[in-house]
């Protein structure tokens, strides 16, 4: 299933509601797309919702960082939400759990900016 | 099975859908299957990145073999090699916020055996495997417990 993203508000922070395969190729190229216009537009605090995500390789896993990193040194934050089991068991295993910040509940994840 | 696949993005799919096909008759679980295919491609992206250097002359060659107690995965790139021991550690504090660097790390989480060879075309040859659910490898084991039967070509 090919990777489609979408955002909405909720109050000051940028909702990204992502679907399907983060992997090598299109995925990847518009997880970046997005990150990048939601900067151009000023939005630098963003939760990423995973909810739909049940594939991630190590491009998609790269393109994650990217994004957070990205975000970061725009002076935002980037977080995660509603992690499915196989991406937060790979997220566990390259110790990446430890450097996002995940959450399971869209209102703490967008409370956690305020 | 062997195939040639071109060094495109394209060819990833390919070798994974292609494997798990193999992977699913061999009666391996929706687990596994998952191992076996992310495996999959993170060895060729491994040779479509970093072995041909995403060059579109060079090619991909892939190889799936079932013995009577393991599915064995080869990837043989067109580049120059390298050297399995000089690769970073992605775990390294250092390395945690790399944006690549984690396809060998997860080749030898998901798989039960991992290796890199030099390969017959000058480049790097990934040889990965992972053991047959216990219900087919014990079935075709001899009283020795050694293979039955040399490797089919899947």
């Amino acid at each position: 299933m090919d990777l489609r993203a979408t955002y909405r508000d909720a109050g000051v922070v940028t909702v990204v509601d992502i679907g399907g395969r983060i992997t090598l190729g299109e995925g990847s190229a518009l997880l970046r797309k997005t990150i990048r216009e939601l900067l151009d537009d000023g939005r630098t605090k963003i939760v990423i919702n995973l909810a739909d995500v049940n594939y991630i390789d190590s491009s998609g896993i790269g393109e994650l960082v990217t994004a957070f990193t990205t975000v970061k040194n725009r002076g935002g934050n980037l977080k995660l939400l509603h992690l499915t089991k196989k991406v937060h068991d790979l997220l566990q295993l390259t110790k990446l759990f430890t450097v996002f910040d995940v959450y399971s509940d869209e209102n703490s994840a967008v409370g956690s900016f305020l | 099975m062997e195939v040639t696949l071109e060094t495109q993005v394209e060819s990833v799919n390919v070798a994974e859908e292609m494997c798990l096909r193999v992977a699913e008759s061999a009666g391996f679980g929706e687990d596994d299957c998952y191992r076996i295919g992310m495996s999959v491609r993170e060895g060729v992206i491994n040779a479509f990145h970093y072995g041909n250097q995403e060059r579109p002359d060079k090619k991909i060659h892939l190889a799936v073999d079932l013995t009577p107690e393991k599915m064995i995965i080869r990837v043989l790139d067109e580049g120059k090699g390298f050297d399995l021991s000089q690769v970073p550690d992605p775990l390294a504090q250092e390395n945690l916020l790399s944006t690549s660097g984690r396809g060998i790390f997860l080749m030898r989480a998901f798989m039960d055996e991992f290796d890199v060879v030099p390969g017959r075309t000058g480049g790097a040859e990934i040889i990965m495997s992972k053991r047959l659910p216990t219900g087919n490898s014990s079935s075709t084991n001899n009283q020795d417990g050694q293979d039955a039967a040399p490797p089919q070509r899947a």
